[in-house]
């Protein structure tokens, strides 16, 4: 766990380091995360350690998003006043978003081989 | 010692309002409480359980007359872990691995595509719908992951702030609606699902993603990044022309 907790960090801080001192245009746990696949097909057996914390983390993805929501109470003249286009572009381009993106995966990806969980 | 009266209960209250053990408390408890809906709700992807949080907690902090800076000061250690649990998207990417570089193609080409269509949609309805121009240009960088959003809204000349504000609420309306648009349009696999939604609907839909299936958030978190490389080097090119 505390293992676990520590190799994270160390990339989290890789990622941010890289990031800033090459001017990317990437925020650091982005670049850590890509740091650490790389990490992990040199080295498998760090997949066993990361496990636990990271499934656990990753399950409860949602609460870590509560406090910058929150600060929809920053900005709730400015959504009162222009409600209607925001909420309809929001919804609209989201809808829209999710289908040309399923869609168009849907229609070139290779078919599902035998060996893959069918959806219910 | 006399039991506690008035003046003592405010001392108290102005003890726990400015410190961050209330604040981190009531965002666990929020999350937790909003979890224990979605369960009554038979997992219903209609109850949000960020959304329905967010909602508790922006009432509360009204009702109480607390500033979201001081709210922030105490889940700011929630707030921390979500760097830390975006390096851990390494992990399912990785436990895809061979299968995952089968599908670039299809991946790049569907991420493009959506990517483009959430921005153009986007900005069509607003400007149709009369939207101010600030608005305009907060509103491009909606569907990205926040961090890299509010760089690129600030590039472009919209507001940070307020772009932190439409991604999260881009996030709650994927997470919301994602399951049954692809229910509509009759896409079954996961992959495409989890891809779909991380494109449209970063963090949030990739949360939302975990939840229903591992590899759907795997594609979702892949999806996430991807995106936000995208954009950032995209937009502020194609900001030009707004």
């Amino acid at each position: 766990m505390l293992e676990a907790a520590t190799w994270l960090l160390i990339f989290q801080l890789a990622g941010e380091i890289i990031a800033r001192l090459a001017g990317l245009p990437l925020p650091g746990p982005v670049l850590g995360m890509v740091l650490l696949v790389i990490a992990l097909f040199l080295r498998p057996a760090l997949a066993e350690k990361l496990g636990v914390l990271v499934d656990g983390l990753l399950a409860n993805l949602g609460l870590l998003f509560i406090p910058a929501g929150v600060g929809v109470s920053l900005h709730l003249g400015l959504l009162r006043e222009e409600w209607l286009p925001i909420l309809v572009a929001l919804i609209g381009s989201t809808i829209a978003g999710i289908v040309v993106t399923a869609l168009v995966y849907d229609a070139l990806a290779p078919r599902e081989g035998s060996d893959e969980e069918k959806q219910r | 010692m006399t039991g506690p009266d008035g003046a003592a209960l405010e001392d108290l209250w102005v003890y726990l309002a400015t410190e961050p053990l209330l604040w981190l408390t009531a965002t666990l408890v929020a999350y937790q409480f909003a979890l224990f809906l979605q369960r009554r709700a038979a997992g219903s992807p209609l109850v949000n359980p960020v959304l329905i949080a967010v909602i508790l907690l922006v009432a509360l902090l009204a009702v109480s007359d607390i500033a979201y800076q001081t709210y922030f000061a105490g889940a700011q250690f929630v707030h921390f872990l979500l760097g830390t649990a975006t390096v851990g998207l390494a992990l399912p990417l990785w436990r895809e691995g061979a299968r995952l570089a089968r599908r670039a193609v299809p991946l790049i080409t569907a991420l493009v595509c959506g990517s483009a269509t959430a921005v153009a949609s986007a900005l069509g309805l607003a400007w149709a719908l009369g939207a101010s121009r600030e608005t305009l240009l907060s509103l491009a960088p909606k569907s990205v992951t926040a961090p890299i959003a509010m760089g690129v809204s600030e590039q472009i000349g919209g507001l940070p702030s307020l772009t932190a504000v439409l991604v999260i609420l881009t996030g709650a309306i994927g997470a919301v609606f994602a399951t049954m648009t692809l229910d509509l349009i009759g896409v079954r696999n996961w992959r495409a699902r989890g891809f779909a939604v991380g494109t449209a609907a970063h963090g949030i839909g990739v949360a939302r993603a975990f939840q229903v299936h591992p590899v759907a958030g795997a594609y979702a978190g892949l999806a996430m990044g991807l995106n936000g490389l995208i954009t950032a080097l995209a937009l502020p090119l194609l900001a030009h022309f707004l």
